[in-house]
């Protein structure tokens, strides 16, 4: 990179995170989330718990906000003054429903604060968490805008899995142990599963061979789990989620989407913040 | 009423007993003062051994508020030490002699509330015992540090000023460290003979040494500048409203020195009643200490105004919502205490009737602390209650844990101070020998002449 190419393509320098840092991707792992299916069950975030050795905290720690759920179900009552009878009918309307799962947002927030670096970009897009390597300074969390991210305040083996339950913890993965940082995986360990399978029969993985365990329990199929890697690199096999991104006008790498489309309710949250998360959610429509 | 900074008439024999007076047979007030501090590091102590056998859920810290007291009493401790640098170093560069009597105990303070504050990023990890992976040593396995984070800047930024502040403080106390051999007896002179490196007080040893604690002094500035930006870029670095801001560096120095020089009072006030200083440690020196404390404190209170103006008239919603939070929320009482404490209470440093009354001075120095550190608290707390996803929206209030240590810090650092003021002298002698001697010179024009005269200046008598 000499001088004279800085100077001559200095606005593409300037501009350079907009088409991101790392290209070599084999995959990108992402989800899309039809809120207007989301029927607020909690049944995605109690298969997390299952799939994912998550402590169950118990209610006094719950009440202090130190629980686990790595997917949580975001519920939001409707503002009063969405219709015209305020406070006693808006609950007839029922409540909001967000299923908030780590974004493994492409320009990650908590990847460049991690003193240690035990969180990093894999070469799946996704954002990885090495418990080994995590110290516990928290900045990770800290730096969240979307706050995903968990702290194991406490060893919680002993009391979450009294004898015979620690018989049902997945051996797939840990169960971490106090003082480290966890948040979802996008369910890692069945990627990796997947990937062996497909190496050890020779051949590339494919679209829905597997999904990530809320995808699979979701009754109502409001989440889509698959791989987005056609929408960053071209040539690449299209899948169900992208085809779903693409139909919906959200394109990775953008803070502003611009839709040919207005009507369709495809959206990122927090997108503006140049995070790059790569969960689509599908705005729910209501009538008022 | 005493206008002059120090009694010029005073004998350089006097000026080594009075001194030397205040390192030797400990009173009651003394070991009572050790008490308390050893009782409040145990309760730290005991928090602590709790935490790390617990983990981190007896805080109360919990997924919103993943940093709490422990961070806000690390920016505060690493505050504190500012000003020690700015009157030992700063102001030596300066030629303010003022600082004579006074820079050595504020440079020791420098040096131990980096100890305290060095202690609180160690204390709120998780897994406290693989501290030192924040480290670049030569690992096997090719594992580095992450360059790009804060913490790792801080980990550099704090062990550098630690090392540079020991080191000036012990430079700048060798002439001394040689008085002290050359007055006392047993263990205390063995330890003295090491300590004073062979200063016999030649030409030339004298010469080397005021070269090395110019560089010394030369390297200090930038660097105390320097660390205060960096703990600071822990939140500019960040994407939170409230900590993304770009006037933080500037903001968080003019904040460090503040309460530095509020600790600087407070200490001062001590020493001089406690060790009878009152020779050295005089009302003109503490009122040009309260002048420059309350010049600090109006460029503090401007780039406040200016984070809140430029939130306020920015487009940035969410940073506006957390600012009008600040000011009608749940922490709004700390928040309009610590505006309150910080902006106005200054203003009493402003009248000469208050800056030569101590006892008022004494209050509103540790009150100017109280809101320095509610300040700190600000901002780590508000921000992590009140950031973009409105379903995280938490208040939390620290426990006993929380709050065990960091009364025990306070401890720690008395105990420190204590240590030293009967080890080591607290008044440099030597300097206030030299400070004497200029201003008594001075005051006479004729021994001025010759006193600054080189050889191919012309003659007083030519000329003029």
């Amino acid at each position: 990179m000499s001088l004279q190419n800085i100077l001559q393509d200095w606005s593409k320098y300037r501009k350079g995170n907009e088409e991101g840092g790392f290209h070599d991707y084999e995959h990108l792992w992402g989800l899309a989330i039809d809120l207007n299916k989301c029927i607020g069950c909690n049944a995605c975030s109690v298969a997390c718990y299952a799939e994912n050795n998550l402590a169950v905290v118990g209610k006094d720690k719950f009440a202090k906000h130190q629980e686990m759920h790595w997917l949580r179900v975001e519920r939001y009552w409707d503002e009063p003054d969405l219709g015209e009878q305020a406070v006693s009918d808006y609950q007839s309307h029922g409540a909001s429903f967000l299923p908030m799962m780590c974004q493994q947002c492409m320009a990650a927030t908590c990847e460049p604060v991690c003193p240690v670096a035990a969180t990093y970009h894999t070469p799946d897009g996704l954002n990885a968490q090495v418990y080994n390597r995590c110290i516990g300074s928290r900045y990770c969390s800290n730096n969240c805008p979307y706050r995903l991210r968990y702290f194991n305040f406490y060893s919680y083996y002993e009391d979450s899995w009294p004898a015979p339950l620690n018989m049902q913890l997945n051996p797939d993965l840990t169960v971490r142990d106090k003082g480290v940082m966890e948040k979802c995986t996008f369910c890692v360990q069945r990627i990796r599963a997947a990937k062996d399978v497909a190496k050890h029969e020779h051949r590339e993985l494919q679209d829905g061979e597997f999904t990530t365990a809320c995808a699979q329990t979701c009754p109502t199929q409001a989440i889509v789990f698959g791989d987005l890697l056609s929408l960053h690199t071209a040539g690449k096999a299209e899948s169900t989620l992208s085809t779903l991104w693409r139909d919906q006008q959200v394109e990775l790498g953008r803070t502003e989407q611009h839709k040919q489309n207005p009507d369709k309710r495809g959206y990122r949250v927090l997108e503006g913040l140049n995070t790059d998360p790569k969960v689509m959610y599908l705005e729910r429509v209501r009538e008022v | 009423m005493q206008h002059k900074d120090i009694n010029e008439d005073i004998r350089w024999a006097q000026i080594n007993k009075d001194v030397l007076r205040s390192m030797e047979n400990p009173r009651k007030a003394y070991w009572i003062s050790v008490g308390i501090c050893l009782a409040l590091l145990s309760l730290a102590v005991i928090a602590e051994i709790y935490q790390y056998n617990v983990g981190l859920g007896p805080t109360n810290l919990n997924w919103p508020h993943m940093w709490g007291l422990y961070i806000a009493t690390f920016i505060f401790w690493i505050g504190m030490s500012h000003s020690g640098t700015l009157l030992s170093a700063i102001l030596h560069i300066i030629h303010a002699d003022w600082r004579k009597p006074i820079y050595r105990f504020a440079e020791a303070m420098t040096t131990f509330t980096l100890m305290t504050a060095g202690l609180f990023p160690i204390i709120h990890l998780g897994r406290v015992w693989n501290m030192y992976w924040v480290l670049p040593y030569y690992s096997d396995r090719g594992i580095w540090p992450n360059f790009r984070s804060p913490l790792v800047w801080d980990a550099f930024a704090i062990s550098t000023y630690l090392t540079s502040s020991a080191l000036f403080l012990f430079i700048g106390m060798i002439p001394d460290l040689a008085i002290c051999r050359d007055n006392t007896r047993g263990w205390k002179k063995k330890l003295y003979t090491v300590l004073s490196l062979g200063w016999r007080g030649d030409d030339r040893q004298w010469r080397n040494f005021r070269k090395t604690y110019l560089i010394m002094a030369c390297f200090l500035i930038p660097l105390a500048v320097s660390v205060h930006s960096i703990v600071s870029s822990d939140f500019a670095m960040s994407i939170m409203p409230g900590w993304h801001v770009t006037t933080f560096p500037p903001y968080f120095v003019a904040g460090a020195l503040y309460s530095g020089c509020a600790g600087i009072i407070t200490l001062f006030i001590l020493l001089r009643y406690f060790f009878r200083f009152e020779q050295y440690m005089t009302l003109p020196i503490l009122e040009k200490t309260c002048k420059l404390t309350f010049a600090i404190a109006m460029v503090w209170t401007y780039l406040n105004l200016i984070e809140y103006s430029s939130v306020w008239y920015g487009h940035d919603t969410v940073a506006k919502e957390l600012l009008i939070d600040k000011f009608t929320g749940p922490y709004s009482p700390y928040f309009w205490a610590m505006n309150i404490l910080g902006s106005v209470l200054p203003f009493t440093l402003a009248f000469e009737k208050l800056r030569r009354h101590i006892p008022t001075m004494f209050a509103v120095s540790i009150l100017l602390n109280v809101g320095m550190w509610l300040e700190r608290w600000m901002i780590v707390s508000p921000t992590l209650a009140m950031s973009y996803e409105p379903f995280t929206h938490t208040v939390m209030w620290a426990s006993w844990v929380q709050w065990f240590i960091v009364i025990g810090s306070f401890g720690w650092f008395g105990l420190l101070f204590l240590v030293f003021v009967k080890i080591f002298p607290s008044v440099s002698m030597y300097e206030v020998k030299e400070m004497i001697f200029h201003r008594r010179h001075l005051a006479n024009k004729d021994i001025a002449a010759v006193m600054h005269r080189r050889s191919s200046d012309p003659q007083p008598s030519e000329g003029h």
